[in-house]
C-alpha cells in the first residue's frame, strides 16, 4: 500500500464476460483482414503466400482427410500432455521436500531441456520405431520442464503464517500436503499447463517431421515437398486453431476448478 | 492455567545470537484477560508461540492446564495478526478447519459443529455469509472469521496475535467489544498481544509490560475497572485516564533517558558488537 501504482483502469471491456470471448476474436479478425489485405494489394501469387480464402478453399477440397490428421495429431499431443503431468508433477513434488534432491536434479532438468527438441527426432525414431510412441514422448519432452518448473515453484509459495496455522491446529504432515500445499500451489501449477499445451503442440509437429504417415505435421512436410504452400498454410491453421482451442480448455477447466484464484490478480 | 517460570529464548540469528525473551516468570489464571504490550522486535510474538507450543523455549519450563507444552495442543487456539483464511474456502467450511483437521478427535458430532460454527458467525454478524469465498470480504470481516475460527472448539486457551491492529479503527473498536463479550459468555482464558495502549486497558485484567532486548517483564499492571468496558463513554474515564498514562510512561520509559532500576546492569555477554 505504499507505493502509488496507477490502477488499469476498469470498464465494460475489462469486465464484461461478453467482452472476454467478443475482444480475442476482434484480435484474430483483424489480424486476418491484414493478411488478406496485403494478398490483395500486392497481389502475391498464392505459391508464396494464399489469402485466407484459398486456405479455406484448400480445406474443403479434402475435409475428411485433413480432420482426420488434426485427430492424430491433437491425440498425440493430448497423450504426450497428460503423461507430463503424470511424470512431472510426482517429480516435482519429490523434489521440493529437499534442498539437496531439488540441487541435485535442476541442472539435470536444464540440461533435458536445453536439448535442441529437433534434433533428438531421428534418435526417437530409432529407438521406438515409427509408431505414435515416439510422438508422444517427444510431445512429453517438451512440456516436462514447465510443468515441473511451476509445480516446483508453487510448491514453495506457500505463506508462512498459513503454515503456522495448521502447525497450531496439529495437523499432520499429510494435511499440510493436501489440505494447504498442494492446493495453494494450484494456480501456479495450471500455469504451467497453460505454457506446457502450446509447446505440446509444437512438440506433436516436429515429431510428425520425422518418420512419419499421418498427421498435419506430416502433411505439412509433404505440402513442402510439392510446393502447396496453401496446404501447408491449411495445416498450419488447424494446429493454430488445436492450440488456441486447447489453451481455452484449460482456461476454463481453471476457471472451473478454481474460481478462487480468479480474484487474486 | 499458563504458568511460564523462568523462560528465555534465544535465537540463531544471521548476526550472532538474538535473546528474545529473558526470565519470563508470568502466572495466568483461568479466565482471566491477559494482555502483552510492548515495542515492536520486544518479544511478544515468541513468548505467543511458546505458549501455544510452536516453539520449544532454549531455557525455562511453560506450562499449560498442569501440564507442561511438547506441541500445539487442542484446547489452545492461536490468532494471527492477520486473518490467515485458506482462499479456496467458503467462510463455513474455514471455520470448520479445525475440527476437520482433528477429526476422529471431536467429541461431537460434525453436525453439531457445523450447527456452532452457524452460531459462532451469527455471534459476529456474518450470518448470511457462510458460501462466501475470503476475497469477497472486507479485511475486517475476515479477520471475524479468523475470530470465529479459533473459537469453534471452545478452548480453554486462547492466544492472540495483535489480531486488530490491521484493521480500521472503528472495526477494531467493534470486534474489541465483540471479544470482551465473548470472553464473559464463555470465561476463556486469553492471552493477547498488542502495541495499543488503548486496546490493552479496554481488554485486559492484567496488563504485562515488556521491554525490548533482551525481551523482559517491565512491569505487570492490574486493572480493576468493572466490564463490560467501552470506549468513548465510560463511566470510569479518570481511572482509564490514570493506567494509559502509566502504560505510556512505562513504555516510554528507555527512550526519555531515565536511570534504569537499580542492579538492571546489563551483563557483558548481552553487550552485542
Ligand atoms: N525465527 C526467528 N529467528 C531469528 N530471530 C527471530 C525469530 N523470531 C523472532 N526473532 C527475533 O526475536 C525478536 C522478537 O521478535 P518477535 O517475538 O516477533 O517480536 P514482537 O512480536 O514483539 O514484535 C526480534 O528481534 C526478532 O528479530
Ligand atoms: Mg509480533
Amino acid at each position: 500500500m505504499t507505493t502509488r501504482r496507477r490502477m488499469p483502469k476498469r470498464t465494460w471491456l475489462t469486465d464484461s464476460p461478453v467482452a472476454a470471448v467478443v475482444l480475442p476474436i476482434i484480435g484474430l479478425a483483424a489480424a486476418i483482414g491484414l493478411w488478406w489485405g496485403a494478398t490483395v494489394a500486392f497481389s502475391i501469387q498464392p505459391y508464396l503466400l494464399p489469402s485466407p480464402w484459398d486456405v479455406v478453399v484448400k480445406f474443403f477440397e479434402q475435409p475428411g482427410y485433413l480432420l482426420q490428421e488434426t485427430g492424430t495429431s491433437l491425440l498425440e499431443t493430448i497423450e504426450g500432455f497428460l503423461l507430463a503431468i503424470v511424470i512431472g508433477v510426482p517429480i516435482a513434488l519429490v523434489i521440493v521436500r529437499s534442498v539437496i534432491l531439488e540441487r541435485l536434479a535442476y541442472p539435470l532438468l536444464l540440461m533435458v531441456n536445453s536439448i535442441p527438441k529437433v534434433a533428438i527426432a531421428p534418435l526417437l525414431v530409432i529407438w521406438m520405431g515409427f509408431g505414435q510412441w515416439p510422438k508422444v514422448v517427444m510431445v512429453l519432452l517438451m512440456c516436462f520442464f514447465p510443468i515441473v518448473i511451476s509445480t516446483a515453484q508453487g510448491m514453495k509459495s506457500t505463506p508462512t503464517e498459513l503454515v503456522e496455522l495448521m502447525r497450531s491446529l496439529n495437523a499432520s504432515r499429510a494435511q499440510e500436503f493436501f489440505k494447504l500445499r498442494l492446493r495453494y500451489a494450484m494456480p501456479q501449477i495450471f500455469t504451467g499447463f497453460k505454457v506446457a499445451i502450446s509447446l505440446a503442440v509444437i512438440g506433436s509437429v516436429i515429431s510428425e517431421f520425422v518418420g512419419a504417415t499421418k498427421g498435419l505435421g506430416y502433411v505439412i512436410q509433404q505440402s513442402g515437398a510439392s510446393a502447396d504452400t496453401t496446404l501447408a498454410f491449411a495445416a498450419i491453421t488447424l494446429l493454430s486453431v488445436m492450440s488456441i482451442v486447447l489453451f481455452y480448455a484449460l482456461v476454463l477447466l481453471e476457471h472451473w476448478l478454481l474460481p478462487w484464484a480468479q480474484e487474486k490478480r | 492455567m499458563i504458568r511460564l517460570d523462568g523462560v528465555g529464548q534465544v535465537f540463531d540469528g544471521r548476526e550472532g545470537q538474538v535473546t528474545a525473551l529473558e526470565k519470563i516468570d508470568l502466572h495466568v489464571r483461568g479466565g482471566e484477560f491477559v494482555t502483552l504490550i510492548g515495542r515492536s522486535g520486544c518479544g511478544k510474538s515468541t513468548l505467543l508461540r511458546l505458549i501455544a507450543g510452536l516453539l520449544p523455549p532454549t531455557s525455562g519450563a511453560v506450562q499449560v492446564a498442569g501440564q507442561p507444552v511438547t506441541g500445539p495442543r487442542r484446547d489452545v487456539s492461536f490468532m494471527f495478526q492477520r486473518p490467515a483464511l485458506l482462499p479456496w474456502r467458503s467462510v463455513l467450511s474455514n471455520v470448520m478447519l479445525p475440527v476437520e483437521i482433528d477429526k476422529g478427535q471431536g467429541d461431537r458430532g460434525k453436525a453439531a459443529y457445523r450447527d456452532r460454527a452457524r452460531q459462532l458467525l451469527e455471534l459476529v454478524g456474518l450470518q448470511g455469509f457462510e458460501r462466501r469465498l475470503p476475497h469477497e470480504l472486507s479485511g475486517g470481516m475476515q479477520q471475524r472469521v479468523s475470530l470465529c475460527r479459533s473459537l469453534i472448539r471452545d478452548p480453554q486457551v486462547m492466544l492472540m496475535d495483535e489480531p486488530f491492529s490491521a484493521l480500521d479503527a472503528l472495526t477494531r473498536t467493534e470486534l474489541s467489544e465483540e471479544l470482551q463479550r465473548i470472553k464473559m459468555e464463555l470465561s476463556t482464558t486469553i492471552v493477547f498481544v498488542t502495541h495499543s495502549i488503548e486496546e490493552a486497558v479496554l481488554l485486559a485484567d492484567r496488563v504485562v509490560v515488556l521491554t525490548p532486548r533482551p525481551g523482559r517483564m517491565r512491569e505487570v499492571v492490574d486493572i480493576d475497572i468493572p466490564r463490560p468496558r467501552s470506549l468513548g463513554q465510560n463511566a470510569h474515564l479518570t481511572e482509564v485516564a490514570a493506567i494509559s498514562g502509566r502504560l505510556h510512561a512505562l513504555l516510554a520509559e528507555k527512550e526519555s533517558g531515565e536511570p534504569g532500576v537499580p542492579g538492571e546492569v546489563r551483563p557483558v555477554d548481552e553487550v552485542r558488537p
